[in-house]
């Protein structure tokens, strides 16, 4: 009940931000929800299944080149885009899912293979001159007034309600999928691969299950990634930062719970832009500053509240997880 | 395509492999004693580079030369690393570990960048610009010391792990820490010991290879993949795969500008790891768990 | 009317090693049959070639007539053999009713039928009350427990029991014999069990065969078996409950 109500109010308060904030608060909620989104998508594989990925980067490019891609050689806008990155992701993680799985790689290895195959990736994509090579994709701002959501072409506002639909639709999805059998199945394999199989689970079938969840849902991320920001550079969106970027919410917040990644992306964002900030007026502008700090949170996290801090939270708060 | 060139071209690339060699053994001896890989490996390999530079332009000091107090240093900080860091995530996940080493990266990348920019640093040495003839072969001078050096420290930690008491114990440690902690071995001090070797091969890989490039931040995460797979190409936790690993990936580095753009190069590693992860998981040189 | 599992002639050797050489035995239907031996007789790698974790080199084992020596562990858990583990494998994450939820799935239909349906196991097995606590806090008595109820969820014919007595007192020994006891005369469940504990054999079993080096030495009814010389030899310096 006390978690209803929390949920209504913060909900509430989304819902009616934009009328009150202004252009800069208004996308630093949306990179916060656009973390939020990415880091549930990569919670369905890790925190829900236990296969730790550090090459979610890739299911954000390949969706974003997918549909900016579409869109800058047919013309053909998000709507068809969406279709063609999910589809492709899909099978990406199929593919990778399958080679790991079938030949037995765990753990630190499965980890590694992912990281190959995104910066596999990323090198290739350098040389798709089709597709913009090292130089990177631009497609066509337009600065609209109104709201095309088929096209993905609008004011901040509207990017920062689909951001918000995209990030509740994730809670939902993920919320129902742990109370389904998906859920079960997941945490034992998470738990304990061996007694999972012994008691009758398909253990191959259900990790990659959650791997093509998982890289679907994180295409849409890519997509939405492309129409907001209308370029794309191999060496940003498949860098391994990237990934890093998307799994240090859940981290932060809590892995395989349904707040972490929420709570970890605004965590992360409200106190690296804060230190940005102050940092810029103490007149400290060097590169790296910010990063460095990224680094110090995670390494006081994964200290200090290994599992993150939503469970310690919630406790206080007094609601489940 | 000419012989001689391609020849030349494979020898610089033995050369250059060996160097990665060593630094690959680094991350293999710590894995293969303490079961934790370290994800900041290259990032520590960056700084050896850059305090060879730094004690090249202030001091003037030869990097062959800074090997020595570099190596101590890092020994001490690799120490240190693990008896203050990394122990007390002996036996937490896998996951919360990456993610201990990660942070540790993060931050000692970006704390270069702050430092030094993202400009690069090189020394400039005379003798740098000398080559030796073999034949019709031409051998790039300070490629080739460095080559020996990392020959030389890596046959002084086999030797070290063969036969030295501490060596044979942290041997111990890593087949049956049990049995080492039952039998009154100090684990923990073993465990801290390796990861100092291993972060001593850095540092001397790191003196070395600025012999051989440009040092900028960006190349401490490139360094960390690249370590990867060499010792998972050769067998993680294998020694000598380690410098088999890294001698491949120089050999291959080298030549795949001759067959495919420069550019594409590290796709050809990272080509080879998928490919041996799924085929022989535990490395060339590996045994299976 | 032939038996509920047979087993005939499977071998298995690890790198040249014969842990288990030509054991042919049968379990029948609502039977109790002890598998005991002293340490390394190959007892467990048995009940690994059983429950699918790996297939024997030769030999076969036949389910109510149909051959399952090939199939997965979780083929052969569909099949309807439910296994525990000698060292217990909790989902230490999860709650107690979660980690019985997860076997019952298998079979009940929907979440809220398998929800029911562990329940009520776990009211058969004295963890009810413990229902809501992370399985990590159980005590090793109840992880045992658990571990068993786990099993059982997944509603097998046949229940293979790895060394569920080990570590526990003899009152809560006496209590799991009980509990089995129950399964096997209310529910007609098939038991397969590796013990030490000769308490629990010798209350259990019908039927007990002795393995020795990776061979069967000896067959017949708990009161035979210990009388019978060969037996007795294999024991000899060895440290045994006997």
């Amino acid at each position: 009940m006390r978690a209803k109500i929390l949920l209504s109010i913060l909900l509430l308060v989304l819902v009616f931000f934009p009328t009150f904030a202004g252009p800069y608060a208004l996308s630093v909620a949306t990179l916060i929800l656009f973390f939020a989104y990415a880091g549930q998508a990569w919670n369905v594989m890790m925190g829900f299944a236990g296969q730790l990925s550090l090459g979610h980067s890739l299911y954000v490019g390949v969706g974003a080149y997918a549909a900016a891609g579409l869109y800058f050689h047919t013309g053909l806008g998000a709507w068809a885009g969406i279709w063609l990155a999910i589809l492709l992701c899909m099978l990406l993680g199929a593919a990778i899912g399958f080679l790991a799985f079938r030949f037995g790689i765990s753990g630190v290895y499965f980890a590694l293979l992912t990281i190959a195959f995104a910066e596999f990736t990323r090198i290739g994509f350098d040389h798709i001159q089709w597709l913009g090579g090292p130089g990177g994709l631009f497609i066509k701002v337009e600065h609209r007034t109104g709201w095309d959501l088929v096209n993905l072409r609008g004011t901040p506002a509207m990017f920062y309600y689909v951001m918000l639909a995209l990030c509740a639709l994730a809670f939902i999805f993920c919320f129902l999928l742990l109370k389904s059998k998906a859920g079960y199945y997941w945490q034992a394999i998470r738990e304990n691969e061996e007694a999972a199989q012994a008691l009758g689970i398909n253990t191959f079938r259900w990790k990659m299950l959650a791997v093509v969840i998982s890289s679907a849902m994180t295409s849409v991320a890519g997509v939405f990634y492309a129409f907001y920001y209308n370029n794309l550079f191999p060496e940003q969106i498949f860098h391994i930062s990237r990934s890093i970027e998307i799994i240090l919410g859940p981290i932060i917040g809590g892995i395989g719970t349904l707040f972490g990644p929420i709570l970890g992306a605004a965590v992360l964002i409200l106190l690296s832009d804060g230190i940005t900030e102050g940092l810029a007026a103490l007149g400290w502008e060097f590169p790296g500053v910010k990063q460095v700090f990224y680094g110090l949170v995670l390494l006081v996290v994964v200290m200090f509240l290994p599992r993150g801090i939503w469970p310690a939270l919630a406790r206080r708060l007094g609601v489940g997880k | 395509m000419d012989p001689v060139n391609v020849a030349n071209l494979a020898l610089a690339g033995v050369l250059t492999g060996l160097v990665y060699g060593l630094m690959a053994l680094g991350l293999s001896v710590i894995f293969g004693v303490v079961r934790v890989v370290n994800f900041a490996h290259g990032e520590m390999m960056t700084i050896a580079m850059y305090a060879a530079v730094v004690l090249f332009t202030t001091l003037g000091l030869d990097p062959f030369l800074a090997i020595l107090p570099v190596a101590l240093a890092f020994f001490v900080l690799g120490y240190a690393m693990q008896a203050g860091l990394i122990n007390p995530f002996i036996t937490r996940p896998e996951h919360s570990q990456f993610m201990l080493l990660v942070a540790v990266a993060i931050i000692m990348v970006n704390a270069l960048l702050v430092i030094f920019g993202p400009g690069a640093r090189s020394v400039q040495l005379d003798y740098l610009l000398e080559s030796i003839e073999l034949g019709p072969l031409l051998l790039d001078r300070g490629k080739f010391y460095a080559a020996l050096v990392a020959c030389a420290a890596s046959a002084a930690l086999f030797a070290f792990f063969r036969y030295t008491p501490t060596g044979r114990a942290i041997r111990a440690c890593a087949d049956n820490w049990l049995g080492a902690k039952v039998v009154g071995l100090n684990v923990k001090h073993y465990y801290a010991f390796t990861f100092g070797l291993g972060s001593a091969c850095v540092a001397i890989a790191g003196c070395m290879m600025v012999l051989l490039v440009d040092v900028t931040p960006p190349l401490g995460p490139y360094y960390t993949l690249l370590a990867f797979v060499i010792v998972i190409v050769g067998g993680l936790g294998s020694m000598a795969g380690a410098l088999l690993g890294g001698v491949l990936i120089g050999v291959s580095e080298a030549l795949a500008g001759l067959f495919i753009t420069p550019s594409a190069k590290s796709m050809f590693s990272f080509g080879l790891l998928i490919l041996v992860l799924l085929l022989r998981p535990q490395g060339l040189l590996g045994r299976r768990p | 009317m032939s038996a509920l599992l047979e087993v005939r002639g499977i071998s298995k050797s690890f790198r040249g090693l014969r842990a288990v050489a030509a054991a042919s035995f049968d379990v029948p239907e609502r039977g109790v049959v002890a598998l005991i031996g002293p340490n390394g007789a190959g007892k467990t790698t048995c009940f690994n070639m059983i429950a699918g974790v790996f297939a024997p080199d030769s030999g076969t084992i036949a389910l109510r007539n149909s051959f399952i020596q090939e199939l997965r562990p979780d083929q052969v858990c569909a099949a309807g053999i439910g296994r525990t583990f000698q060292i217990v494998k909790p989902f230490a994450g999860l709650s107690v009713l979660d980690n019985v939820m997860v076997g019952a799935l298998l079979r009940e239909q929907s979440v809220s039928a398998a929800r029911g349906f562990s329940l009520s196991i776990l009211e058969k097995l004295k963890l009810a009350t413990k229902a809501n606590l992370p399985a990590a806090s159980l005590t090793l008595p109840d992880r045992k427990r658990l571990e068993v109820a786990r099993a059982l969820a997944t509603r097998p014919r046949l229940l293979l029991l790895d060394e569920v007595m080990a570590g526990l007192r003899p009152t809560e020994c006496d209590e799991m014999v009980a509990v089995f006891r129950e399964l096997n005369r209310a529910d007609g469940l098939t038991i397969l069990l590796i013990e030490h504990v000769m308490r629990a054999v010798m209350a259990l079993a019908q039927q007990v065969v002795v393995l020795h080096h990776g061979e069967i030495i000896a067959r017949g009814a708990p009161a035979e078996v210990v009388r019978d010389p060969a037996v007795l030899e294999c024991y000899l310096g060895e440290e045994t409950e006997l």
